[in-house]
């Protein structure tokens, strides 16, 4: 698993947050040349990989070291993997399923945050920030015991417990969780209690307040949480790893084991439609959580 | 306040949840690092604490010390370090570059750098076997370096611009004023507002580049085995759980203790703003 720090539509919220404060100064935009062109090297650095993937894929060598053509080839034979698909579908449905209830838990998490002072408050903080900052393989090996435990446990009940399925998508909610609840939180950081109290005088019950004051308030939020928990879930692949068993593979998983294998060029295919689906999803993303009129 | 009820519809659910599936397993990872390995990852009493010694170096069938495991653990902490220089070196001027563009051009070249952070982390390791390979660098260390350095190069630069972005510049004109030349004036006016920046972006990328094993796995080959490779191992060939968890819990410790001195210097909020 990869961890995202940011994502695109966070940064209107820093910028929401500072306009109170005291008039921004006007940036001069005049850089240094030596500046811009450390700047416009590392760009290159960033994108050189991709680049030598995409042209790849399109090249008829079975081996890739070489430019011997113009192929599609590789995209054909693709387009006939079965475990591929398979794999695929196992992705978006493990997404797709822990980023609903992830989303779910973690909105109420984070406005638990936001509303309440309690006791073992700090603790709560430190339970989140745990899946963000241990290693993924510590979390990964972890479950893994875990489900071995668990397994056992059922086995002598007589039950069986062998979805791969089930042990990855538990697991993935368990770090989407703590993405969604700090997002959300900082989402309505700037808000307090009078809120909530100005509804309640107002003549709202506590359901109406929160579907008609603080849900509202709080969705850019709960909206960016889910797309970074979905995305992290695409992306994952240590957790996944330790998690899934042997019958059950997503992309990442089965990238890591044909990588393994050596390159081969399907691969770099591969590769290049997920590189451009990113660049489609982070189009419609910024699109959507672009800040509106001043408010994020 | 926060009653009984309240906390059922709020946090509960998902404080039970981290409960069960985060707190729980390591627990039981806890438990299985004091147990012994009876068979192929198979585990039971008696209960020991030879694991923890031998992740020290202590090995006690032959009674004695040997360093295997510092010095994979020192190996993982220099790569990662460098690695995280490497970032710095690289991705601080950029920051500032980004920081001090237009809205426009900021957004642009914003979405430039986040595509391949969201590309997927495995292409991203795995493309550079393609450009590596002919030249005969793969597996080595300078591979590993270099994928590292690609892989977590945004985790350190988003956060020095989120610092850069908010830097008051007319401090740096002040200074200026007062005579101070261009590189004091940015040392003494501009680099202590991009502070906490920094050090959010180090430790984002000392703590993955340290716990990885797909970037030395991929790239590096067994040489430059890492402690993230160590622990893969005991839950893949060699098959002991208990080895591997206490491993886990050395890493873990690592981790922990770089959070907590971060902890100390920024306080709690600092750690909230971190994540």
């Amino acid at each position: 698993m990869t961890r995202r720090a940011d994502l695109p539509g966070s940064e209107g919220e820093s910028r929401g947050r500072r306009a109170g404060g005291v008039s921004a100064p006007v940036p001069r935009r005049r850089t240094h040349p030596l500046l811009s062109a450390w700047a416009w090297a590392v760009f290159a650095f960033l994108y050189l990989p991709i680049l030598v993937l995409i042209v790849f894929s399109f090249n008829n060598s079975r081996f890739g070291a070489t430019w011997e053509g113009f192929t599609l080839r590789w995209y054909g034979v693709l387009a006939a993997r079965s475990d591929v698909r398979e794999a695929l579908g196992h992705t978006l449905t493990v997404a797709l399923s822990s980023t609903l209830v992830s989303t779910v838990l973690g909105t109420l998490v984070g406005l638990g945050l936001w509303r309440y002072s309690f006791r073992f408050r700090t603790g709560l903080t430190f339970l989140l920030v745990l899946p963000i900052v241990i290693p993924d393989v510590v979390m990964g090996v972890s479950l893994l015991m875990f489900y071995a435990l668990v397994r056992g446990g059922l086995e002598l009940t007589g039950w069986t417990f062998d979805n791969g399925f089930w042990t990855v998508m538990l697991a993935h909610v368990t770090f989407q969780i703590s993405y969604v609840a700090l997002t959300v939180r900082s989402r309505l950081a700037g808000y307090g209690p009078e809120l909530e109290e100005a509804a309640r005088d107002l003549g709202a019950n506590g359901v109406q307040s929160f579907l008609r004051v603080i849900l509202p308030l709080a969705l850019p939020g709960v909206l960016a949480g889910a797309l970074l928990a979905f995305t992290l879930s695409l992306d994952d692949f240590v957790v996944t790893y330790f998690t899934s068993g042997s019958g059950f593979r997503t992309l990442p998983v089965l990238i890591y084991t044909s990588v393994r294998r050596g390159v081969t060029p399907d691969i770099n295919a591969l590769s290049t439609l997920l590189v451009l689906f990113t660049v489609v999803a982070i189009l419609i993303g910024n699109a959507l959580l672009r800040p509106r009129g001043g408010r994020a | 306040m926060l009653t009984l009820r309240r906390f059922l519809a709020t946090l509960g659910p998902g404080t039970l949840w981290l409960v069960a599936f985060l707190a729980l397993p390591l627990l039981v990872m806890l438990g299985y690092s004091l147990l012994t390995r009876t068979d192929l990852a198979q585990v039971g009493p008696p209960w020991t604490l030879e694991n923890w010694g031998r992740v020290f170096g202590y090995d006690a069938l032959f009674q004695e010390w040997v360093t295997d495991n510092l010095r994979v653990l020192g190996r993982s902490v220099w790569i990662a370090a460098a690695s995280t220089l490497l970032c710095v070196l690289m991705g601080y001027p950029l920051a500032f570059y980004i920081a001090r563009q237009g809205a426009r051009r900021k957004n642009l070249l914003l979405l430039l750098l986040i595509i391949p952070f969201w590309t997927n982390f495995l292409i991203r390791v795995y493309a550079w076997i393609l450009i590596l390979r002919p030249f005969g660098l793969v597996p080595s260390t300078a591979a590993t370096f270099l994928g590292m350095v690609y892989a977590f190069l945004p985790f350190f630069v988003l956060p020095v611009y989120a610092s850069a972005e908010k830097v008051d510049w007319r401090l740096l004109e002040a200074a200026q004023d007062l005579g101070a030349s261009p590189v004091r004036a940015f040392l003494a006016a501009v680099f202590p507002q991009t502070l906490p920046g920094l050090v959010a972006g180090l430790l984002l990328t000392f703590i993955p580049a340290l716990g990885t094993f797909v970037v030395s796995d991929i790239l590096g080959g067994a040489k430059t085995a890492l402690i993230g490779n160590l622990v893969q191992n005991q839950f893949g060939q060699a098959g002991d759980w208990p080895y591997g968890s206490a491993l886990s819990f050395l890493l873990m410790g690592v981790v922990l203790l770089g959070l907590w001195l971060y902890a100390r210097t920024a306080g709690q909020k600092g750690l909230e703003e971190l994540v």
